[in-house]
C-alpha cells in the first residue's frame, strides 16, 4: 500500500539575487514497509527531498502526500509529523536531555502523550534499538553509534511509521556504522518504512529500491542489483559501486567470462571458486 | 620530528566525571611521515591530536616539535590542524578573506598574504575565480577545501586532519584524498585521523590504533588488517578489498589475503585464477 506520493515535486531556493532549482519535478511513490535508499553526489537534491517528507520544506510547485496528507496544507502538519520521523548526521545535535530515557521521551512529551504511556513507549523504543541497559545513562557517556540509536529510539517512541535517515552513519566509526545499519534492517523487518540517504554504497545495497539522484532529478529507480549493474553510469555520476560489482567489472574487462549477476561478496567468492576448479 | 613522551591526560580530574583519555603515550612522528590514527569513538584520538597541536596543555608528559616544546609559539606555528567539518568554521564574506584570516593574524605582509592565498587555493584544487565568492555559495566539497586552504596558508610543516572526508560523496572524497596525497608528496608531514579503513589503506605508511587511551598497535596498514585480534579489540573492520580476499582465501582458493586496495585485489585474483 502506498504511503508516500510525489507529483511533479519542485523546490526552488531563492535568494535576493538568484534562484536555484534543487528539486526539478519529481514523481514517485513509496509503499508502506518499503526500504528506499537515496544516493547521489552532494548537491543532487537528496537532503532537500528529505526535508519535504515531513514538511520542513514545502513544495515550490507540485505536491507531496505523506500517509495521504498533503504537506502543503498547514492543518496536516502535526499529523504528518506523527507519521514520519527524521534522524540526521550528527547525533550530538539531536540529543536534548541529560538522561537517555528523558531524551527518548522528549518527542512524546511534546505530542502530549500521558506519562504512563510514555514509560511504556520508552521501554519499547529502547528495546527496539538494543539500548535498554543504558536507560539511566547520561548520553554524553555513549559512543556515536549508541547516541544515534538513542535518536532513533526517540523517533520510534512517537509511534512513527516512517523514518527518514539523512546520512546517519557519516560521523560514526566502523562498528557504529554496522550498529546503525543492523538497527535499520531490524526496524524494516518489523514493518517500518525506511528512507535512507547515504554516501556509503554498501549501505544502499541492502535497500529494496534505490532512487538515484542527480541535478535535482531522479535519474533512475530500481533494485540495488539493477542500479549498480551499470558501473560506468554510476561512476560518471561520481558515485561508487559495491566491491564485488567493481571487481567483477574489472576482471571482465581483462577478458574473463563472468556471469552478469555478481552483486554480493558471497556471489563473487562462489563464482571465482568455480572458475578455479 | 614530533616527539611525544609519557603523555597522560585526564578530563575533569578530581570530579565524579573524571575520565582518563590518554595513558602514558610515547610516540615519534618522523618528518615526511604519513601517519594514520585509528580507533573507535572515545578511544582518545581527538585528545591526542589536540595535545600535539598545543591546544590542550599537558600536565604530564612532553611534546616536542623539532626539539622545541609545544608550549612555545614558534613550535605551535609549525602545526596545522583541520577539525571535523571545518567548513562550519568559515565566517568571512569572501573566500579570499577567509583564507587570508590566519596569515593576517600572523602579521604577514599583504603581498605575502596574497601569494599564500593563491598558492593554497591551488594546492586544494580550488579555482582562483572563486576568490570573491561568498564561501556560503559554494558546494559542500568546495567549502571544505576553502577551510583546508585557510590552514595551508599558514604553511604548516605538520598537518593534522581529523576525518577530512566525512560526509563527502565518493567523488569529492576521492579528489580530496588525492590532494592530501599531493601535499604529502610536497613534503608536508601528515597525521590523518580516520574511521575509513579504505583511506588509511590507500594513503598511510604507518598507522597507530588507540583503545582506551593506549596505543594498541603501531605498524603498517598491511600488518594491521591481518591482525584480527587487534581489529576486534579496537572495533575496526578491514577495508572491503581485504575482507573479500579473506573470504576467497577461506573458501579454499590460494590467494594472498594481505591486499589493501581494489587494485591489489584485482591483480591478486587475476594471478590466482589465471
Amino acid at each position: 500500500m502506498e504511503i508516500i506520493r510525489a507529483e511533479n515535486l519542485k523546490h526552488v531556493y531563492k535568494t535576493s539575487t538568484d534562484e536555484k532549482v534543487a528539486l526539478d519535478g519529481l514523481n514517485f511513490t513509496i509503499d508502506e514497509g518499503e526500504f528506499v535508499a537515496i544516493i547521489g553526489i552532494n548537491g543532487s537534491g537528496k537532503s532537500t527531498l528529505a526535508k519535504h517528507f515531513n514538511a520542513l520544506l514545502l513544495p515550490s510547485d507540485g505536491k507531496i502526500f505523506v500517509a495521504g496528507l498533503d504537506t502543503a496544507d498547514e492543518n496536516n502538519l502535526w499529523r504528518i509529523r506523527e507519521n514520519i520521523g527524521m534522524v540526521f548526521q550528527n547525533p550530538d545535535n539531536e540529543i536534548v536531555a541529560a538522561v537517555v530515557e528523558d531524551d527518548v521521551a522528549f518527542g512524546c512529551e511534546n505530542l502530549g502523550v500521558p506519562p504512563d504511556e510514555i514509560k511504556r513507549r520508552i521501554d519499547f523504543a529502547l528495546d527496539a534499538v538494543n539500548m535498554t541497559e543504558y536507560k539511566k545513562f547520561s548520553p554524553s557517556k555513549l559512543s556515536g553509534g549508541q547516541k544515534q540509536r538513542i535518536a532513533i529510539a526517540g523517533v520510534l517512541a512517537m509511534r512513527t511509521k516512517i523514518i527518514v535517515f539523512d546520512e546517519p552513519t557519516a560521523m560514526l566509526d566502523p562498528v557504529g556504522r554496522r550498529e546503525i545499519l543492523n538497527t535499520v534492517q531490524k526496524l524494516h523487518a518489523q514493518g517500518l518504512t525506511i528512507i535512507y540517504i547515504t554516501h556509503f554504497m554498501e549501505e544502499a545495497a541492502v535497500a529494496d529500491r534505490i532512487f538515484l539522484m542527480d541535478g535535482g532529478k531522479i535519474l533512475r529507480i530500481g533494485t540495488p542489483r539493477r542500479i549498480f549493474a551499470d558501473v560506468a553510469a554510476i561512476k560518471r555520476l561520481g558515485l561508487d559501486v559495491p566491491i564485488a560489482v567493481e571487481l567483477a567489472d574489472r576482471l571482465r574487462r581483462r577478458g574473463l567470462k563472468l556471469p552478469k549477476n555478481i552483486f554480493t561478496d558471497d556471489e563473487f567468492v562462489d563464482t571465482v571458486k568455480e572458475l578455479k576448479f | 620530528m614530533i616527539d611525544i613522551k609519557n603523555l597522560s591526560y585526564t578530563y575533569m580530574k578530581g570530579t565524579p566525571f573524571e575520565k582518563t583519555a590518554l595513558k602514558n603515550i610515547s610516540l615519534n612522528i618522523d618528518d615526511g611521515n604519513f601517519l594514520a590514527i585509528a580507533g573507535h569513538t572515545g578511544s582518545g584520538k581527538s585528545t591526542l591530536i589536540q595535545i600535539i597541536a598545543g591546544l590542550i596543555d599537558v600536565p604530564k608528559g612532553t611534546v616536542e616539535v623539532d626539539g622545541e616544546s609545544i608550549k612555545n609559539k614558534s613550535a605551535r606555528r609549525k602545526i596545522g590542524i583541520v577539525f571535523q567539518y571545518p567548513e562550519h568554521q568559515l565566517f568571512e564574506e569572501t573566500v579570499e578573506r577567509d583564507i587570508a584570516f590566519g596569515p593576517r593574524n600572523f602579521g604577514l605582509s599583504e603581498d605575502e598574504i596574497i601569494s599564500r592565498v593563491d598558492e593554497s587555493m591551488q594546492l586544494v584544487g580550488l579555482d582562483l575565480a572563486l576568490k570573491d565568492k561568498s564561501p556560503f555559495e559554494l558546494s559542500g566539497g568546495q567549502r571544505r577545501r576553502v577551510a583546508i586552504a585557510g590552514i595551508l596558508a599558514l604553511k604548516p610543516k605538520y598537518l593534522i586532519l581529523d576525518e577530512p572526508t566525512a560526509g563527502l560523496d565518493p567523488r569529492a572524497k576521492k579528489n580530496l584524498l588525492a590532494e592530501i596525497k599531493r601535499l604529502h608528496e610536497l613534503g608536508v608531514t601528515i597525521i590523518l585521523v580516520s574511521h575509513s579503513m579504505e583511506d588509511i589503506a590507500n594513503l598511510a605508511s604507518r598507522v597507530i590504533v588507540l583503545t582506551d587511551g593506549e596505543i594498541l598497535f603501531d605498524g603498517t596498514p598491511r600488518k594491521l588488517f591481518v591482525h584480527e585480534k587487534i581489529l576486534n579489540r579496537a572495533g575496526l573492520i578491514p577495508p572491503a578489498a581485504t575482507k573479500l580476499l579473506q573470504k576467497i582465501s577461506r573458501a579454499g582458493l590460494n590467494v594472498n589475503a594481505e591486499v589493501l586496495t581494489i587494485d591489489e585485489a584485482e591483480n591478486e585474483i587475476w594471478r590466482a585464477i589465471k
